[in-house]
């Protein structure tokens, strides 16, 4: 079955769901920052309550994407866990702490954390170190962060922390999170019909959007430097960046103008598929500089093929459900108005 | 300490953590739905506000469950990157389709929780049949990659890779349908007794309502049920040691030579060097019933282990506990019943609860001696035959650094959930819903 490139299936379908991840985890990262925010500022009662509405189902859902993700990848790869592991112990492990934290925050703010100022401070700081710790895992993907020193893998952490591409790629991380959040939240309590709160969410769109795309020329910047090989790739998938800046703008245009939130909520979803599967797209055929390509790394052939097939037939179970979750509490406008328990 | 020793001790650790809420994640789905069920079939409010009130407990659980899962889950890669690595290529299928029925169950979950009052009631216990489902194939597939490092099959070894790989018999090994059988049972057993314990406990302080015992006769009948289910796949789990692995059973019962009607050893005390038993119950011929089903059956003794290959020898204590556990919780669930059925009997005798009480926290243990049994059994392998500890563990320096913290992290999480799961049901008892519905239903 050589005619089938299943190593390409593979990290499509595992792509997808970090950019799945990308989106929902966002939504809900910078859902704790502007909690936390709006509690010192004392405009807590008026977003609370959307973020709360949107939070509470869904924040185990967010979890599984990740999971989904790394699982996929060794098993789809499992070379990637023998580098990768190895490296990353110290940022993965970061990670987990904080995603720890985090998670739990849901089911015991259900019973009353929420009103504790230290529960609120650990959930906002999580919002944002999450995203840049596992960000360091894209990061390491370039190559020039890793050694191999007498037959073992080291993660070269000096080099990593003084890298201005790693510093880039973590800003870029924290900004389009607070932007994607804040749209996401605009889009929802203009759904609740809640004008108070839609003008503070718009706000917080409206003043991370420029950062947002300043975030993104400097990657492309600090990337020329680290990697001039995926920089040239990457210039010739270059139409792919230019879609997404045009839906970057039309989103910022409709969400100034206070119209069509829905669909500006969807052109910020366009505008970081785009970038996402451009840079994921250009980064082939490695899947660590230069160490792993997407064909050395490839699990055998047979897994390959019943990985592909436990994933189609999730999905036949999976989509059904997801968009019953939708429709019961995100399109549901006498659930999202607060009408219905 | 190196790194070997410090990544078994993080991952021991995550892993006895990680197990007592993962149990109860699939233990209580399949109470709480039997209760709503039964109390949609009988018209019961009751038993459909102990689904309602277990279901708000049940959540703080699954959230430790979750996110010491996610632990577990990074730290194969991380801690055991090489073992990842080998056999990567052959377990990746139930690793993944695992992720899938938790996917699956995190989906219903929040639609069960958030749907009480929006859907009719018939349509909301269907809700919880998908996560019944989900948690309790998460377990399976779970399982199926731990049994895969017991008996591993479905490839052939070439040079230190694995070619020829059949991830369906990989998955379906040897191990599997016994391990599968007796994980699934003992985690709904151990659910109906920490849900029968929390019952006895307020009748024992003074909780007087119908309600109570209504929970106690409910989940006594299921664990009744389960733990003879329990006890079967435990003992089919050991015909298959005695077949497949006969030096981990060998290590827990200090049979050292092979023999024809091997007794069992209860208890006791051993003399490693030269091998002497003391102080220990012998029962003749059970140990051969055990391994074989016939009293005169050969079990192969851990003399025919070389010495470096052998599991270490205090098992022997893990197994017993386990075992007696098990017996324990069909014992006082029998007796309750027993008195219950018998008309002169009173199955609410202070010292029957207590006794049930005392199965909640001693189920929880049997799980632990359990795994712990069935992990460092298989000691010195971390995939039998194929791959040792000692050549799997991470290169890297910082791990004793993790394991403080992580042990920090579990002790806080510990620590706020059972804060918040006291507050939370001392805040709301149940009278007050009690005393609603048995208002409604006097009007009616």
């Amino acid at each position: 079955m050589d005619w089938l490139p299943l190593e390409y299936i593979g990290i499509t379908v595992l792509w997808t769901f970090l950019y799945g991840y990308l989106i929902i985890a966002s939504i809900d990262f910078g859902a704790g920052f502007f909690s936390y925010y709006s509690m010192l500022t004392k405009k807590d009662s008026i977003v609370g309550k959307v973020i709360n509405r949107y939070l509470s189902p869904v924040w185990e859902v967010t979890n599984v994407f990740l999971v989904f993700f790394f699982v996929g990848m060794i098993g789809f790869f499992p070379d990637t866990a023998y580098y990768y592991g190895t490296a990353l112990l110290l940022p993965a492990s970061v990670a987990l702490v904080l995603l720890t934290i985090r998670g739990s925050f849901y089911a015991f703010a259900q019973y009353g954390a929420r009103q504790s100022r230290i529960y609120m401070f650990l959930y906002g700081i999580t919002g944002l170190f999450i995203p840049a710790s596992l960000a360091t895992v894209l990061t390491i993907s370039e190559g020039g962060y890793i050694a191999i020193i007498e037959g073992e893998v080291t993660f070269l952490v000096k080099t990593f922390f003084l890298s201005p591409y790693s510093w880039s790629v973590v800003w870029l991380a924290l900004i389009s999170i607070l932007f994607i959040s804040a749209s996401f939240l605009t889009y929802y309590a203009h759904r609740a019909q809640d004008e108070p709160a839609l003008s503070i969410l718009r706000n917080y769109a409206l003043v991370w959007s420029l950062p947002t795309i300043l975030a993104s020329f400097l990657v492309f910047v600090a990337l020329e430097n680290h990697n001039p090989i995926h920089f040239a790739n990457m210039m010739s998938l270059w139409w792919m960046f230019i879609l997404s800046l045009l839906f970057f703008i039309v989103a910022v245009i409709l969400i100034w103008k206070k119209r069509y939130l829905g669909w500006a909520f969807l052109c910020v979803m366009l505008q970081f598929a785009f970038a996402f599967y451009g840079y994921g797209a250009s980064h082939l055929p490695y899947l660590l500089y230069p160490y792993i390509t997407i064909d050395s790394g490839f699990t055998n052939g047979a897994m390959g093929w019943a990985l592909v097939i436990a994933f189609l037939a999730g999905l036949i179970l999976l989509v059904p459900s997801l968009l019953l979750l939708l429709r019961l509490f995100i399109f549901d406008a006498n659930y999202v108005r607060g009408e219905t328990k | 300490m190196d790194s070997t020793m410090l990544s078994r001790i993080l991952t021991g650790e995550t892993l006895a953590f990680h197990i007592i809420w993962a149990t109860i994640g699939v233990g209580l789905p399949l109470l709480i739905s039997l209760a709503e069920g039964w109390g949609i079939y009988k018209r019961d409010p009751h038993y459909i506000l102990l689904a309602k009130r277990w279901t708000r407990g049940f959540v703080i659980t699954v959230a430790v469950g979750v996110v010491t899962g996610t632990c577990i889950g990074m730290m194969l890669s991380l801690l055991w990157p090489s073992f990842m690595q080998l056999v990567g290529n052959a377990i990746s299928l139930p690793l993944f389709m695992e992720t899938f029925a938790f996917f699956f169950e995190a989906i219903f979950l929040g639609i069960y929780l958030y749907t009480w009052d929006r859907f009719k009631p018939i349509v909301h216990w269907l809700t919880s049949i998908p996560i019944v489902i989900g948690s309790t194939m998460s377990a399976v597939f779970i399982t199926t990659v731990n049994a895969f490092m017991n008996t591993p099959a479905g490839f052939t070894l070439k040079d230190r890779e694995l070619t020829n790989i059949d991830p369906i018999a990989a998955m379906l090994n040897p191990a599997t349908p016994t391990k599968v059988a007796h994980v699934v049972s003992s985690s709904y057993l151990t659910g109906a007794f920490l849900l029968a314990a929390i019952s006895a406990f307020l009748i024992l302080r003074g909780r007087t309502h119908v309600y109570y015992k209504k929970a106690i006769k409910f989940t006594m009948v299921t664990g009744l049920i389960l733990s003879l289910a329990t006890i079967v796949a435990g003992d089919l789990s050991a015909k298959f040691l005695a077949q497949y692995q006969p030096e981990k059973l060998a290590a827990a019962e200090w049979h050292f030579e092979t023999a024809k009607e091997a007794p069992l050893i209860l208890g006791g005390t051993l003399d490693e060097e030269t091998q002497e038993i003391r102080g220990a119950i012998e029962i003749p011929y059970a140990l051969s019933f055990l391994a074989t089903g016939k009293l005169d059956g050969t079990v192969e003794g851990l003399n025919e282990t070389p010495a470096e290959l052998r599991p270490p020898l205090f098992v022997h204590y893990y197994f017993d506990g386990m075992v007696m556990i098990g017996m324990y919780l069909f014992f006082i669930s029998a007796l309750f019943i027993i008195l219950w059925v018998w008309k002169r009997g009173n199955e609410w005798n202070r010292w029957l609860l207590r006794g049930i009480l005392l199965g909640g926290p001693l189920s929880f243990i049997a799980v632990e001696l359990g795994w712990m049994y069935a992990e460092r059994g298989r000691q010195p392998w971390m995939v039998t035959g194929l791959l040792k500890v000692s050549e799997s563990a991470t290169t890297a320096n910082n791990v004793g650094l993790l394991l403080l913290v992580f042990t920090l992290l579990y002790i806080a999480l510990a620590t706020i959930a059972i804060a918040v799961l006291l507050r939370l049901f001392r805040k709301n008892p149940a009278e007050p819903e009690l005393a609603q519905i048995d208002h409604m239903t006097d009007h009616n």
